[in-house]
């Protein structure tokens, strides 16, 4: 840490930065208020899957690059999963060096534009602002920035590639093209590895492709990333399903030296409740997989979804959030969350929920299904759902939610999506049995190198933390491509 | 992308297609399917690999016409390409020595239990199998069946052509007169209803696999689930193949008709672009 601390000071103190600290007071920085980026009009975006955020102009993201302080001790990047050396990309900003801004994001992050847009910057850079933790205004819009950088240097057509070592024909495998699998293979290419990336959906990118949906992080912007991985090498091989298509040590026998293991958490829970196998219930990974990887909305593709007049979701988080703005655009008159706590416990991120209200979403806190009832078809057409009050935290620091016995009731519907969770893919564990596994599924590693307990096998992303967040899987990629190295190159040196 | 290097009809509906994809080839066991997309735009559709052939790094389908995707994948010549095929998935049939098999097969059905009849006979099993379709145009793959089967019996609805009856009547029949071991049932989800039900009367442990609707073929969706002895099951990784006893197979024919409207309405579109 100690170095770190020296570099970021040894950074700050460049005279490029000194000179623009001084070009404005710091109570001139702090008196202007918080861009709030252009959107699509909620009645219109409703209606279409086109992107609700438009992005900083050049003048507001110049603007509010002048009101970071760039602080003795940046507290911001301690919120950053990854690190980014947030004051110097927000300076490079206000020096309009837009490509140099994206240079410094990419120094630890390999896919900005997407962090950018679905980082849940409230609850990590932006909370550890100066702006929020001293001087309780709204903090730096760090996310909005680094939207801005990241978009500026894709449209400029002028992407930098990094800089990659001299090949060394020592061969690495990547399970999974999640952020996790994308970070991890970023990186071992940079280090100078043949790098393969096996995926077992025909599209590259994870739940970036078939969960987070194109109004929310367009996929143009994540395959110009992928683009990138391609030319600095990395191979990617698509429909080829680790522990089935072939195991890992069959890629063994092809002399794969080590592997990283970013399958994610792809497996639907359900309630098991009565009625939740009638046509249209629908788990959220199913619903969004239908409509963003197979493009089920557009009449031009083949595959089938059902539309519903009344629809009802699920569950709080982000999956929730993209399913019940989904079925709005897909043509739902009524499209309604259900969750079982109150707004306040919501783990969304709070952009999604104020775009979602917008769009006129309707909350039905503190309620929780416990029955559908089908029609003669066998497609449901009633959900009964009971009330619930808030009792004392549970071991995730959120109030319990508690049924309210004999506060049932019934409403119409005709389409639900049940978006609670996941659970670790299993496929990969079980075709390794000695692997050490949690009780919840997920794989355990060591937490510095992401090392599991079969030597060769690193892991990280959502099959590591059972379900988390983009940059935290990038993190770990990141961590365990290091972890790797390490080990490709100790064992080397034993040879 | 997969070349097609070999395709035959069997019948007006039903296609033998070979297809390129050897490192699947080289991994499958009966019982498996792959996943296959035809085209950019295409859905993704199961099917099991009848056969494979690890030298010349290919896996057979057998394919019956039934909507959109059956229908364009027929009309693919070889030489073309599949644009993506995924596998091999699901668990492999468990296939011992038990004695008497008695294989009965309907509708889709049939071409998945070609393996299948395959397996357990080259297992060393006497097998006895039961073809059923509504007429006799829509009996497929009885010379196939043959080749691996002790005995065909052919039911028809209609009486066209082998027995009139149901197939039901055939197994029936088979079970009267001889000990059964095992039972293996494959076909639409009534048909296997009334199959189970019907081994089940004479206590004989009955496989069936189960042909749902998919999407990713990994767990990843749901949307493949079935009820099994009162939980939720995913047939594509925990299947394709229950206990036949235990699967709610109403439940099942309701999932299966879920896109009924929409494939109709597919196909008659489909239709237009073909005339
Ligand atoms: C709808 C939705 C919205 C979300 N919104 C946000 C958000 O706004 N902000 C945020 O930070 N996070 C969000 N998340 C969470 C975030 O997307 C995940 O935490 C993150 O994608 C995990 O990355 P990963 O690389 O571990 O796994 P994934 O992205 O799940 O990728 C895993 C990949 O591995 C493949 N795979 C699995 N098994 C195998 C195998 N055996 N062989 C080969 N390939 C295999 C899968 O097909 C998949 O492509 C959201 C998640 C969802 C579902
Ligand atoms: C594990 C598994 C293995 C299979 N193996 C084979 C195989 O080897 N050969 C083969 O020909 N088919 C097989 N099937 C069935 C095959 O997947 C379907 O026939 C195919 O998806 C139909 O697609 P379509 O677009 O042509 O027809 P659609 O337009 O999707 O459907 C047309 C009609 O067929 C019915 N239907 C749709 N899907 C299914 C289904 N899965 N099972 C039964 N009826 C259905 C529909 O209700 C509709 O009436 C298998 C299915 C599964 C799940
Ligand atoms: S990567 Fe995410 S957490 Fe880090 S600075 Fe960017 S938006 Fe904030
Ligand atoms: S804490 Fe806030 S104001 Fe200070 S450097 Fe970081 S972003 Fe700028
Ligand atoms: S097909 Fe998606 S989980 Fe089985």
């Amino acid at each position: 840490m100690e170095n770190i601390a020296e570099y970021l000071k040894e950074e700050r103190s460049q005279p490029w930065r000194d000179e623009l600290r001084k070009s404005m007071k710091a109570k001139e920085r702090t008196s202007i208020e918080r861009v709030h980026m252009p959107e699509q009009d909620p009645e219109k975006r409703s209606h279409n899957y086109l992107e609700v955020n438009l992005g900083l102009t050049e003048e507001q993201a110049i603007t509010e690059s002048h009101r970071c302080l760039d602080c003795p001790d940046p507290t911001c990047i301690s919120g950053c999963p990854v690190g980014i050396n947030i004051p110097k990309f927000i300076k490079k900003i206000e020096a309009r060096d837009y490509m140099g801004a994206a240079v410094v994001l990419k120094e630890t992050n390999a896919l900005p534009a997407v962090c950018g847009r679905v980082c849940p910057q409230e609850v990590q850079c932006e909370a550890s602002c100066f702006y929020t933790v001293k001087l309780k205004k709204p903090a730096i819009a760090i996310g909005n920035l680094e939207r801005f950088a990241a978009d500026y240097e894709r449209n400029s057509g002028n992407i930098s590639v990094p800089e990659v070592a001299k090949h060394n024909g020592i061969k690495v495998a990547v399970i999974g093209s999640g952020p996790a699998g994308l970070a991890a293979s970023g990186d071992l290419a940079k280090f100078g590895y043949d790098v393969t990336v096996f995926e077992a959906l025909h599209e590259i990118g994870g739940v970036l492709k078939y969960g987070i949906p194109e109004y929310r992080l367009p996929n143009e912007v994540v395959d110009v990333e992928i683009e990138n991985l391609r030319k600095m090498g990395v191979k990617f091989h698509t429909n080829f399903i680790i522990g089935k298509t072939a195991t890992i040590d069959d890629l063994r026998k092809e002399g794969y030296e080590a592997f990283f293991i970013g399958s994610g958490a792809g497996l639907p829970r359900f309630m098991n409740i009565p009625g939740e196998n009638h046509i249209a219930v629908y788990s959220s990974n199913e619903y969004l997989t239908r409509i963003n990887l197979m493009h089920a909305a557009d009449p031009e593709y083949d595959t089938p979804i059902l539309k519903g007049k009344v629809a009802a979701v699920i569950g709080g988080g982000n999956t929730a959030m993209d399913s019940v703005r989904t079925a709005k655009r897909m043509g739902a008159e009524r499209a309604i969350l259900v969750y079982r706590r109150s707004e306040k416990e919501m783990p969304a991120r709070l952009e999604e929920v104020k775009h979602a209200k917008e769009e006129g979403i309707e909350f039905l806190t503190l309620h929780n299904p416990v029955e559908y009832e089908a029609d003669e078809q066998g497609r449901v057409n009633k959900m009964r759902l009971q009330k619930m009050e808030l009792g004392e935290p549970d071991a995730s620091g959120r109030r319990r939610p508690i049924p309210i016995k004999g506060s049932e009731f019934d409403i119409d519907v005709d389409l639900v999506v049940v978006a609670i969770g996941v659970s670790p893919n299993p496929l990969i564990p079980h075709s390794l049995p000695d692997l050490k596994m949690s009780k919840w599924g997920t794989i355990i590693v060591d937490k510095e190198t992401m090392q599991s307990s079969i030597p060769d096998l690193f892991a990280g992303g959502d099959i590591v933390r059972g379900g988390a967040t983009v940059i935290l899987a990038m993190g770990d990629g990141r961590k365990a491509a290091a972890g790797i190295h390490k080990y490709i190159q100790e064992k080397v040196a034993s040879k | 992308m997969n070349k097609i290097v070999e395709k035959e009809f069997f019948s007006e509906n039903v296609c033998k297609i070979v297809i390129d994809a050897p490192e699947i080839a080289k991994s499958r066991k009966p019982g498996n399917f792959v996943i296959i997309r035809l085209d950019e735009k295409g859905e993704r559709i199961p099917l099991t690999i009848a056969s494979s052939d690890v030298e010349k790094g290919t896996i057979t389908l057998v394919v019956q016409r039934v909507g959109v995707t059956t229908a364009k994948l027929l009309a693919m010549e070889s030489g073309d390409t599949i644009h993506d095929v995924a596998g091999p998935l699901g668990k492999a049939t468990h296939i011992e020595r038990v004695g008497t098999v008695l294989c009965a097969g309907g509708g889709v059905g049939v071409a998945p239990l070609l393996p299948i009849v395959e397996g357990f006979k080259k297992a060393g099993n006497k097998v006895v199998t039961v073809l059923a379709a509504r007429t006799k145009e829509l009996v497929i793959l009885e010379e196939q069946m043959r080749e691996f089967s002790d005995e065909v019996i052919v039911m028809t609805d209609d009486g066209s052509y082998g027995k009139k009856g149901l197939v039901t009547a055939g197994m029936e029949e088979v079970i009267q007169r001889e000990k059964v071991n095992l039972s293996v049932v494959i076909g639409p989800a009534i048909m296997m209803k009334f199959a189970a039900l019907t081994t089940k009367k004479y206590n004989i442990p009955t496989i069936a696999s189960l042909n749902t609707i998919m999407v990713d073929g990994t767990g990843m969706c749901g949307a493949c689930r079935v009820s099994v002895g009162g939980k939720t099951r995913f047939v594509c990784v925990d299947g394709p193949e229950f206990d036949a006893h235990q699967v709610n197979f109403d439940e099942m024919l309701q999932r299966l008709g879920a896109y009924k409207k929409e494939e109709a309405e597919a196909y008659e579109r489909y239709l237009k672009t073909v005339q």
